[in-house]
């Protein structure tokens, strides 16, 4: 099995992992060099990138090198970049992180409790299940 | 060294290793045989140090002015300094002269970057790792933008394809800010992109 699943490749999508575009999803647009990459989105500046500040996403868009703007955008529409981002256990990943560190005490504390609940539940589903299966 | 001074100084360093483009232009003084002398103009290379920048100044008009003007720093003038920059990858060449350690040897060196500065920056680091080879040392003869036919290094020209795709092997876990660093951690990375 090859053991790549994820290439760098021109309209890969990938996230800023360090620097000042921290946590945003980029288009890779054309390869600079063995270690940098053009790298656009449609709320930034077109720039080069180091790879080691990109993680890639499994999420690829079908654009030529080196599109226009107007020419970047319109395929990122139609694949749903962001819907398919926001959509997957990554993406749903970090929105939560994000959530989460913004909560004040009340939402810490509603969130605990929420928890409690929720484990209070499966706790009474196994419990049922257990008496089932020694009956 | 303390941590904070020693991220400081790194800090300042690369600042100082960011190249500028200069163009000077200059000429000798106007005298009474010679109104309107000839305007030379030449592009340099340095870094934010103004130490550098004079350097290079004096540089030009020394060398360039008295060899081809009889032109002495005290009889010349220089009369504008800008600087460029654009955004698109393109290949590029360099001629360069350097001086090693037995005498003067000439180079090209071609390198793919989006600026002209980005080359030059890329032309001297690598000169100075691989060849060991110091900024005074280097003189730049000629820079030029070469289509991708034209491309001699196969390390840029490995790059010219429009279908291009490999993966990244290593994926190097790093935190998101330096401040986030720690010495010390509790499991052993997974480097498996």
């Amino acid at each position: 099995m090859y053991p790549f699943k994820r290439y760098v490749e021109i309209g890969r999508v990938a996230l800023v992992n360090y620097g000042k575009d921290y946590g945003k999803l980029v288009v890779i647009v054309d390869v600079v060099d063995q270690n940098r990459a053009l790298v656009d989105a449609p709320d930034m500046v077109r720039s080069q990138m180091n790879f080691k500040r990109l993680t890639l996403t499994d999420i690829k868009i079908d654009i030529n090198r080196v599109p226009k703007k107007k020419t970047l955008i319109d395929p990122m529409e139609k694949a749903c970049v962001k819907n398919k981002w926001e959509n997957s256990s990554w993406g749903r990943k970090l929105i939560v992180q994000k959530r989460q560190a913004s909560l004040n005490d009340f939402g810490r504390f509603k969130l605990m409790l929420a928890k409690i609940k929720k484990a209070g539940m499966v706790r009474q589903e196994l419990a049922k299940l257990k008496k089932e299966i020694a009956a | 060294m303390k941590k904070m001074e020693l991220f400081d100084t790194l800090f300042w360093f690369y600042l100082w290793l960011q190249f500028h483009q200069y163009q000077v232009v200059g000429r000798a003084h106007p005298t009474e045989s010679d109104e309107h002398p000839k305007i030379y103009r030449m592009k340099l290379w340095a870094t934010n140090e103004f130490s550098d920048f004079w350097v290079l100044l004096n540089i030009f008009i020394k060398y360039f002015l008295r060899k081809l003007k009889k032109a002495k720093k005290s009889n010349s003038q220089v009369l504008t300094i800008n600087e460029k920059n654009p955004t698109k990858i393109k290949n590029y060449g360099i001629w360069l002269r350097y001086q090693s350690c037995i005498g003067y040897h000439n180079m090209y060196k071609g390198y793919r970057d989006t600026t002209l500065n980005g080359v030059v920056k890329q032309m001297y680091t690598k000169m100075a790792s691989r060849h060991r080879v110091r900024f005074p040392c280097i003189q730049i003869i000629k820079i030029v933008t070469i289509p991708a036919k034209l491309c001699k290094r196969d390390n840029s020209k490995q790059f010219h394809n429009s279908k291009i795709k490999f993966p990244l092997v290593v994926k190097k876990v790093r935190p998101p800010t330096r401040k986030l660093k720690t010495t010390y951690k509790a499991s052993r990375p997974n480097l498996f992109m």
